[in-house]
C-alpha cells in the first residue's frame, strides 16, 4: 500500500486544462439545438465504435483517459453500450463487414444523439477509400455531426472535436436565446 | 543452396537485410519440405497466393510459403493450374496455416484440398466468386448482408453460448468471440475475425513504391514502424539500394520506441483489468511522456510515415540524444518501481498467475510466436535469431518465460521494456554519422522481402513489382495470424470474466490480420 501511495504522491497532479472547442470541425448541418447540446455537455457519455480503423485512432482515444488529458474531469466518460451513450465516437473507414454493426449501434443509441467521425479515414475514407470491402467515410453510412481529421488526430484535437459537438462556443445569453427559440418552436 | 537435407535448390536473393532464399517447387517437394521443416522444429512464417495468369497461361496461380530456417528466410512458390488452383492442406503439418488458407481462398480463389472450408475474410458482403486479388476482377460494390456463420456447437446439458462482438465493450477493435460455457467456465471459444477487412492488398496493386509505404504503415497502427520498415526492406531489395547505415540505426531506434510505447500501454491495461486502476494511471502517464518526446523529436506521436523507402524521414540532433537518454533513465527507474508494486500486489498476482495458460508444448504445436510465444518458452525473436544491422552489434537479450500465463506475458513485457530502454540508449550513443536517406528507384519485375520483429512478433512483407515498376502484389503478414488460435486454447477452463484479461495479455491485432 505505502509504495503505491508514495508513487502517487511522487507523480503528483499532472492533469492539464482542457483545450477549447474547435467549432470549425462541425459538419455544416446541425442536427441538435444548442440547448440540447448544452445539456449533454454537463454529463456526456461516449460509445466508441471502431468501424475499420488501423487501430491508430484507438491508441489516441485511449490516451484521453490518461492523467494528462483526464477526460472524465470534464464530465465525459466512455460507456460499454450504445444504449447508455449520447455520442458515438466512430473511427476508421467503414469496412463493409462492419456496416451492419455500425448501423445497429447507431440505431441502438437513444435520441438525442451525436456522431463524431474520427481521423482522416473517418472524415474522407483516407488512404483506404471505397472498394468492394470498404464504404469509405463514416458519413456514407450514418449521419455525422463533427469530423476530426488527422492521422491519427492528437488527444488535444480529439477533445476539441468532442467539445465542439456538445458545448457551443458562445456566451450564456445566446444559448438561452437559442433555447427560448426552441421552446417557442415546440 | 539446399536446406533441411531436401534436394531443392534455392537461390539467394540480392540486397536483403536478412539472408533470403527463394525457389519454385512441385507439390510433392513442398509437402516434403514442410515436413522436414516441422521435424527440424522450424516454423511457417506466412502463406499467401497470387494470380500469375498474365505470365503463365497453364499455371496461372501460385501459392507462396515462407519459412524461418536457421539460415534465413526461405520462400517456396508452388505453381497451380489455371483451371483448378488447388493445393494440399498444409494445416495438417502447421496448424497456423489453416486460417491463412481460408483467407487465401477468399482473396484469390486458391483452395486447400482439405480442412476448414468456411470463409474467413469474406462475410457475405461480396459474392463467393468475387475474388478481389484476381487481376480480371472488376472494381464492384455490393450491398451489405447479415451473415449466418456456422460456429462449431458444443452439445450437452447446461451448455450455453455467449456471443461477444463484433463491437466490444471497451475502446477496442472489432472481432467476434463465441464462448460455449457451462456456468462460468469456458468450454470452448471460437473466434470470428475479418470485420476490419478493407481490401488493403488489392489497394496496393498499381501503387508506386513510395505511396505503398504509407499504406503499409497503416496496416496496423500500433506497429506502423515494423510494417513500414518491413515494406521498405522489400522496396529497397527491388531497387537494389540498401539504406545508409545511419538510417538503419534510426529505424531501430524508432522500432524500439514503438515497442516500449505498446508495452507501457499494455502493462497499464493489465493492471486495470484486475481492478488496479493505479497501474493504468501510472503506466499511461509514462506512455504519454514517451509519445510527447516522439512528437517533439520526430514530429509524430506514433511515428507514422517516419520510415520511408531509402531510409528515414527524420534525424536526431545532439539535444535529441540527450533528451532520449534522460527519458530512458527516468522511465527505467519508474518501471522498476512499478514492477515491484505489481510483483508484491497479492490481488493482482492472484488474477495473473495460472490464468490463460498456453503451455510450452501447446505453444510449440500451434506455432505461437512473438511476445506470446516467448512467454511460453518459444525462443523466436528476429533481433536475436537473424539480427540485421544494427541488431547484429547490439547483442539483444531475448526475454523468455515458461509459464505461458497472463503473469508470464506481463513479465516478458517488463523484461522487454528494460532491454529496449538499454537498446535505445545504445543506439543513440552509437549512431553512425552520414545521410539518413538514399534514393530508391523501382525496377520492373522485381521481388523483395522484408522481415522485422515488431513488438507483437515478426512482420513479413512480400513485395513484387510489375512490368511498369508499380506494385503488382504486396502481401503483409501479421504475427497475430499465428497467435489468435492460441487465444482460443488459453481461454479453455478459465471463467468468462477472466477473458478480457487473457485477451489483453496477448493483445493481438485485428486490423493487422483482417487487412
Amino acid at each position: 500500500m505505502f509504495p503505491m501511495l508514495r508513487q502517487i504522491l511522487r507523480a503528483g497532479l499532472i492533469s492539464e486544462p482542457a483545450p477549447i472547442a474547435d467549432d470549425a470541425l462541425r459538419a455544416t448541418t446541425e442536427r441538435l439545438s444548442m440547448a440540447l447540446r448544452k445539456q449533454l455537455g454537463r454529463a456526456l457519455v461516449i460509445r466508441h465504435v471502431d468501424a475499420g480503423s488501423c487501430n491508430g485512432c484507438e491508441l489516441e482515444i485511449h490516451a484521453l483517459s490518461n492523467p494528462y488529458y483526464n477526460l472524465e474531469a470534464l464530465g465525459i466518460k466512455f460507456a460499454a453500450s450504445p444504449r447508455h451513450a449520447d455520442l458515438l465516437l466512430v473511427t476508421g473507414p467503414v469496412a463493409a463487414n462492419m456496416e451492419v454493426a455500425l448501423k445497429r449501434a447507431y440505431d441502438a443509441t437513444p435520441e438525442p444523439k451525436l456522431v463524431v467521425a474520427v481521423g482522416d479515414c473517418g472524415c474522407t475514407g483516407g488512404i483506404f477509400g471505397e472498394s468492394y470491402a470498404c464504404r469509405g467515410k463514416i458519413a456514407n453510412v450514418i449521419p455525422v455531426d463533427v469530423a476530426i481529421p488527422g492521422c491519427p488526430p492528437t488527444p488535444l484535437q480529439l477533445i476539441q472535436g468532442i467539445l465542439a459537438a456538445i458545448a457551443p462556443a458562445c456566451d450564456e445569453a445566446s444559448i438561452s436565446g437559442e433555447s427560448d427559440k426552441a421552446e417557442k418552436e415546440r | 543452396m539446399q536446406f533441411l537435407d531436401q534436394a531443392i535448390e534455392f537461390k539467394l536473393l540480392a540486397d536483403h537485410a536478412t539472408l533470403t532464399y527463394a525457389t519454385r517447387v512441385g507439390e510433392r517437394d513442398l509437402l516434403a519440405f514442410c515436413s522436414a521443416a516441422h521435424r527440424a522444429e522450424r516454423r511457417l512464417v506466412a502463406l499467401w497466393g497470387s494470380d500469375e495468369r498474365d505470365r503463365d497461361a497453364k499455371h496461372g496461380y501460385a501459392l507462396h510459403a515462407a519459412f524461418d530456417l536457421a539460415e534465413g528466410l526461405c520462400c517456396l512458390t508452388l505453381p497451380l493450374s489455371t483451371d483448378a488452383p488447388e493445393f494440399p492442406d498444409l494445416a495438417l503439418i502447421f496448424p497456423a496455416a489453416e486460417r491463412m488458407q481460408r483467407a487465401l481462398r477468399d482473396l484469390c480463389g486458391i483452395t486447400a484440398q482439405d480442412g476448414d472450408q468456411r470463409p474467413w475474410l469474406r462475410h457475405a458482403n461480396w459474392p463467393a466468386d468475387h475474388y478481389p486479388l484476381r487481376r480480371d476482377t472488376p472494381d464492384l460494390r455490393f450491398a451489405s448482408a447479415n451473415e449466418d456463420y456456422p460456429f462449431v456447437r458444443v452439445e450437452g446439458d447446461g451448455v450455453h453460448e455467449v456471443a461477444v462482438g463484433p463491437i466490444h465493450a471497451g475502446i477496442i477493435e472489432p472481432g467476434h468471440f463465441r464462448f460455449s460455457v457451462m456456468g462460468e467456465n469456458v468450454l470452448r471459444l471460437e473466434e470470428r475475425l475479418g470485420w476490419k477487412h478493407k481490401g488493403i492488398e488489392r489497394r496496393f496493386v498499381g501503387m508506386n513504391l513510395a505511396d505503398g509505404a504509407r499504406l503499409a504503415g497503416r496496416v496496423c497502427g500500433d506497429s506502423t514502424v515494423a510494417y513500414a520498415w518491413a515494406y521498405c526492406q522489400g522496396a529497397e531489395a527491388i531497387g537494389g539500394t540498401l539504406p545508409p547505415p545511419r538510417a538503419r540505426w534510426l529505424r531501430a531506434l524508432l522500432l524500439e520506441r514503438e515497442r516500449v510505447t505498446n508495452h507501457l500501454g499494455d502493462l497499464g491495461y493489465l493492471g486495470n483489468d484486475v481492478a488496479l486502476s493505479f497501474g493504468l494511471a501510472q503506466f499511461s502517464r509514462l506512455r504519454e511522456d514517451w509519445l510527447r518526446l516522439n512528437a517533439q523529436l520526430f514530429g509524430h506521436r506514433l511515428l507514422f510515415d517516419r520510415v520511408v523507402p531509402g531510409g528515414v524521414a527524420v534525424d536526431l540532433t545532439a539535444e535529441g540524444t540527450l533528451a532520449i537518454i534522460e527519458q530512458c533513465q527516468a522511465v527505467a527507474g519508474e518501471v522498476r518501481r512499478l514492477k515491484k508494486i505489481y510483483d508484491e500486489h497479492a490481488g493482482l498476482q492472484d488474477r495473473f498467475l495460472s490464468t490463460g495458460r498456453v503451455t510450452p508444448q501447446l505453444a510449440k504445436r500451434l506455432g505461437v510466436i512473438g511476445l506470446a510465444g516467448r512467454a511460453s518458452a518459444q525462443s523466436w525473436d528476429l533481433r536475436c535469431n537473424h539480427p540485421a544491422e544494427p541488431y547484429d552489434q547490439l547483442a539483444v537479450q531475448m526475454a523468455i518465460e515458461r509459464n505461458g500465463d497472463v503473469a508470464a506475458r506481463a513479465l516478458v513485457r517488463f523484461a522487454e521494456i528494460a532491454e529496449s530502454l538499454r537498446l535505445v540508449q545504445s543506439i543513440v550513443t552509437g549512431l553512425p554519422p552520414g545521410a539518413v536517406r538514399g534514393e530508391v528507384h523501382s525496377a520492373p519485375g522485381g521481388r523483395g522481402f522484408g522481415w522485422i520483429e515488431g513488438w507483437r512478433g515478426d512482420v513479413l512483407v512480400a513485395l513484387e513489382t510489375g512490368v511498369d515498376g508499380k506494385i503488382r502484389r504486396c502481401h503483409c503478414h501479421d504475427p497475430s495470424w499465428q497467435n489468435w488460435p492460441a487465444l482460443e486454447h488459453a481461454a479453455i477452463d478459465n471463467i468468462v470474466p477472466d477473458f478480457p484479461l487473457i485477451n489483453k495479455s496477448f493483445n493481438l491485432a485485428y486490423a493487422g490480420q483482417d487487412l
